[in-house]
């Protein structure tokens, strides 16, 4: 089985803030890394891999430096990665990151089976799983938090829901968004480590991808972002005074509202 | 392309400072811009030497952008409820069609949806588009898209919103792409542009630390989802008046290359805590499992739903669906009240946007406290049943 | 500091912290209080190559020598000894393999070791025997084309969890030091059974029990080198393995500063942080200097250990003697650095205190390796 999984490189988004002073954005030691959720898309990647055969070739859109994320990918157990890189790339929003991944995926050949992050934690978006699954023609199934059968044809699984879980089955080749539940990223082993030391990886710029200019990046993108701003303040945080029983008491009056 | 005047740039480091993505770099008295740019735009504004410029093709606007009229809705209907989302989106698309003098219309898809058109009309729907079809019982993204889709292009809406909800979250995305058009996930405010008219969409963004608005304007409809709990439903009204369109879906839309085997609601009921106006939620203070029964007492009093933070969901404490935070959901009730949770970033921007926040912690340096409202500094198990007790006493 | 590791020294230490930090300290207030063998860390530092490191590479480890395998331990002390013990132990019980079994052995036991798949202990101590070997009763005779061994060994870690029980028996009691000789013993080999778990002050995630042999056959070919030569070989293990020890001490040494610095930093008493305060201060610093020169001890014992194997047992002494003396002190003063909240059991220091202890005590008393020290200096300057 082949399976394709696509990462993202994403800032530590815990390090990340605007600065309600002066409206900067504070990135001291802002680290890179492996979006979590693509960790568990992988992951669940290699384990299918463990268990019916294959190969898992890891795909990231982003700065000749998101090489890293592949590197990373390669210690846990990813057989071979893609670069899809190009200045002309910038600025892509979701449409246009579901379109560059199209061609980059019709380029290196399609998989049976494409596996994603529920979403980037950076951008909370969670629409280039779908769009790229829409863009390629194949049916898609997200926030997947379990794999229950894997057979020649189809892979069952179990898709979270506000409510519960959906018991899906769909035929290949199809893609799946995954949750974090859906299993735990094992720790890089040493060999892995050792390969990934030696890796290379293709990198496919625009053109090589055959990509029209008016749909990649910031031009081709439907969405723009007109403004950043840092959220709100919550207001002054009001203070209980006395002992636990008096504080009780006035936050059950500041309750009361809501009661 | 950033393109930076080697006149004007006196490398003063401003724009380096500003830049979201770190990608710009003073080298030798000059900005250099760096591979990772999104041309964001950010530095561009910053930059009193106007010494930053955005050199963009010209993006060409979709032919027919001026024939896309009218507010839709999706109204997203599982098993047998409308799930409550829908009114709040009924509520800010009726802000947005009067303000744009048009028409709210809500698509309906499902089975056995009997009043529901009628509530839909009551909470400020002008048309329902009914697609009631036994095959829609489940949720198959491809169907529900492809009849969206279809809706879409041949009537013509200008705005386009879901819930940001499992489902809206995920059919939507595929809506969009079909039909060429943008798409802004889990908004927090929508508004209108009053110089042309554009759907001003905002949303968080980098865990909820960066407030980000943006537009659409070279494609309609203009497309979003939107976060629960956020936007305002109308009061019922039984004399509103409106139009229901029933509409049959082709053999082509219902086939699906998904089958649903079964539908699993979960055992503990309340699971879903997008929804809640109140959430308990718990966190390592908790000390174990049975904190949980603590927090069901007092969730019982106050008619809340139970969440948690992800240190006790990885400890099997309470299963993933309550969870919280960066990976887990994005609440914003009415009321949150963190027990013994200590507040890290990550959970922080699950639940920031609640109205108010109460926090019960026995640490009195815990960062849960700088986003609380109201705090107290004490034992939990001590906390929580006096609260218990006085809510009861109050009936 | 930085101790200009190779890039694969640098990857090991990479692997071993992440598991420490996401592995081992979440789960090591439980491991401890409800004295579980830590299976499913081992299992995923099997998974992640760990256990292959020390392993020769023509047996499907990477060959690795003793500060490798010194740079692993640490880390896992850093988050828990017991769980560090278990990892040690398991090399201590094949180490008599690779120092002196044949090449069948070797090929036999030792690949399993370097996947995980099996789990080794060292069976020394007895009743009458622990600083003082020469004590041992449990004895091993030729019968046929086996060995029958009996007698009890005691305080054995890894116990009823190692699938390979490396075990000295004496052979020739009338030969003394000579008459000692070292066996493979398997889990389920007829008449070998373990003990129940001992109940101990520290390193409760690691399992310590009883060997008991009773009327034990096993096959000739589990003789480890020749007869008589048990004593060399153990002492050789010893040896090597002291270096682990004395990495513990200092990953436990350097966990305790960073959970008492931490809490120094945060800690607020006559309105500022307890750092803020020189007797404070002085007890953190004296463990910061305590820790680095105890872990530039033991990297550089273990360099040469590795590079004069012949003469290693003054320096394996003195590293494990100063590290896990530093290890008892840091462990105790970051208690007494965060004060009552130190001696909670929710907070992880009292736990570290405990562990603390047996470093001083195991593979052979620090006053033992004073003694080894003093003979080996006694030679040096005849």
């Amino acid at each position: 089985m082949k399976i394709i999984v696509c990462i993202k490189q994403v800032p530590d988004t815990s390090d990340v803030r605007l600065d309600p002073e002066t409206n900067t954005l504070a990135r001291e030691g802002v680290q890179s890394i492996m979006n979590p959720y693509d960790q568990h898309a992988l992951e669940e990647a290699v384990r299918l891999k463990e268990n019916v055969g294959g190969e898992v070739v890891v795909i990231t859109m982003g700065p000749p430096q998101a090489e890293e994320v592949l590197r990373q990918a390669i210690t846990c157990g990813a057989d071979s990665g893609v670069l899809v890189s190009d200045r002309a790339f910038a600025g892509a929003d979701t449409w246009a990151t579901a379109y560059t991944l199209e061609h980059a995926i019709k380029t290196i050949g399609q998989a049976d089976l494409i596996l994603c992050g529920k979403q980037a934690i950076d951008g909370d978006t969670a629409q280039v799983g779908p769009g790229l699954a829409t863009r390629l023609g194949i049916p898609f199934l997200t926030c997947i938090q379990k794999v229950r059968e894997v057979t020649d044809g189809a892979i069952v699984v179990e898709r979270m829901m506000d409510d519960g879980y959906d018991v899906v089955a769909v035929d290949y080749p199809a893609l799946l968004t995954v949750v974090k539940d859906i299993n735990v990223p094992r720790v890089p082993s040493l060999k892995g480590k050792m390969k990934a030391k030696k890796a290379t990886f293709t990198t496919l710029s625009a053109e090589d991808i055959g990509a029209d200019p008016a749909c990649i990046g910031l031009l081709g993108s439907p969405t723009q972002v007109v403004k950043v701003f840092p959220p709100q303040a919550r207001g002054e945080r009001s203070v209980l005074i006395g002992t636990v029983d008096e504080q009780i008491d006035q936050l059950v009056e500041k309750l009361i509202p809501y009661l | 392309m950033l393109n930076v005047s080697q006149e004007l740039c006196i490398g003063c480091g401003i724009c380096e400072e500003i830049c979201p993505f770190g990608a710009i770099s003073v080298e030798y008295g000059l900005a250099v811009v760096g591979d990772s740019c999104t041309l964001c735009g950010a530095c561009v504004e910053s930059c009193e030497l106007e010494a930053l410029t955005l050199e963009l093709g010209e993006k060409k606007n979709q032919e027919d952008l001026q024939s896309w009229k009218g507010v839709w809705v999706f109204c997203e209907f599982r098993g047998t409820a409308l799930a409550p989302v829908s009114l709040e989106l009924l509520g800010i698309g009726r802000t947005l069609a009067d303000e744009r003098g048009v028409t709210v219309s809500a698509i309906l898809l499902g089975h056995e949806t009997v009043e529901t058109p009628a509530t839909l009309i009551g909470h400020g729907a002008d048309v329902v588009f009914l697609v009631d079809h036994l095959a829609l019982k489940d949720f198959k993204d491809d169907s529900y898209s492809a009849i969206v889709t279809s809706l879409i292009q041949d009537h013509k809406p200008e705005i386009v919103l879901a819930g940001a909800t499992a489902i809206g979250r995920s059919f939507i995305a595929g809506v969009a792409t079909t039909l060429n058009t943008g798409l802004t996930a889990d908004c927090t405010k929508l508004e209108i542009r009053q110089e042309d008219g554009a759907l001003l969409q905002t949303r968080p963004a980098f865990g909820g630390n960066i407030m980000a608005t943006i537009v659409c304007e070279t494609s309609r409809p203009q497309m979003a989802t939107v976060r629960p709990k956020v936007m305002k439903e109308l009061p019922f009204d039984v004399l509103r008046k409106g139009e229901v369109v029933i509409v049959t879906p082709t053999d082509d839309q219902l086939s699906s290359k998904v089958r649903v085997l079964e539908s699993v609601v979960a055992k503990e009921a309340n699971v879903n805590i997008q929804e809640a106006d109140i959430l308990v939620s718990g966190g390592r203070g908790l000390e174990s499992e049975k904190g949980f029964e603590l927090l069901k007492e007092l969730a019982g009093v106050m008619g809340a739903r139970i969440s948690a933070s992800r240190a006790v969901v990885d400890a099997g404490w309470i299963p993933y669906p309550h969870q919280v935070g960066q990976t887990g959901k994005t609440v914003a009730p009415h009321l949150y009240i963190a027990c013994g949770i200590s507040g890290a970033v990550q959970h922080v921007a699950g639940m920031q946007s609640a109205e108010t926040i109460v926090a019960i912690n026995r640490d009195k340096n815990a960062t849960i406290f700088d986003v609380a409202d109201y705090g107290i500094v004490g034992d939990l198990f001590e906390v929580i049943p006096k609260l218990i007790k006085k809510i009861e006493e109050r009936g | 500091m930085d101790y200009f590791l190779s890039e694969e020294q640098q990857m090991i230490v990479d692997i071993a912290r992440q598991i420490t930090d996401e592995r081992i300290i979440p789960n090591r207030a439980e491991l401890d209080e409800k004295h579980e063998f830590p299976r499913n860390i081992l299992n995923e530092m099997a998974q992640a190559d760990l256990f292959g490191v020390p392993i020769p590479e023509e047996y499907g480890g990477f060959g690795g020598g003793c500060l490798d395998i010194s740079l692993t331990v640490e880390q896992l002390g850093r988050g828990c000894v017991g769980v560090g013990t278990a990892f040690a132990a398991n090399f201590l019980g094949v180490y008599p393999i690779i120092i002196a079994g044949s090449e069948e052995m070797k090929q036999k036991y030792l690949p399993s070791v370097a996947t995980g798949e099996k789990f080794g202990a060292f069976g020394l101590t007895e009743a009458n025997a622990g600083s003082d070997a020469s004590g041992i009763q449990t004895t091993a005779v030729l019968d046929g084309d086996e060995w029958v061994l009996n007698g009890t060994k005691q305080w054995i870690t890894n116990g009823g969890e190692a699938q390979i029980y490396t075990v000295v028996a004496i052979t020739d009691r009338s030969r003394g030091p000579r008459g000692a000789s070292l066996f493979v013993v398997e889990e389920g080999d007829p008449g070998f059974t373990c003990g129940p778990k001992e109940k101990k002050m520290g390193i409760r995630a690691s399992s310590t029990t009883e060997l008991i042999f009773k009327d034990c056959r096993i096959p000739k070919d589990r003789l480890i080198g020749r007869k008589g030569t048990g004593f060399i070989t153990v002492m050789k293990t010893l040896d090597l393995s002291r270096p682990g020890i004395a990495a513990l001490g200092v990953g436990l040494a350097q966990g305790a500063l960073d959970e008492a610095t931490r809490y120094a930093k945060q800690r607020k008493q006559f309105g500022k942080p307890i750092i803020a305060f020189q007797a404070v201060q002085h007890l953190l610093a004296d463990m910061a200097i305590g820790i680095e020169s105890a872990r530039a001890l033991v990297y550089g014992a273990a360099k040469h250990i590795q590079a004069h194997p012949k003469d290693m047992s003054k320096v394996s002494s003195m590293c494990k003697v100063y590290a896990t003396d530093v290890a008892m002190k840091a462990t105790t003063d970051a208690v007494q650095v965060m004060g009552g909240y130190g001696y909670m059991a929710e907070y992880p220091v009292e736990k570290m205190m405990r562990d603390a202890k047996i470093l001083q005590i195991y593979e052979g008393t620090n006053q033992i390796q004073r003694n080894v020290i003093g003979q080996e200096l006694n030679k040096e300057y005849s």
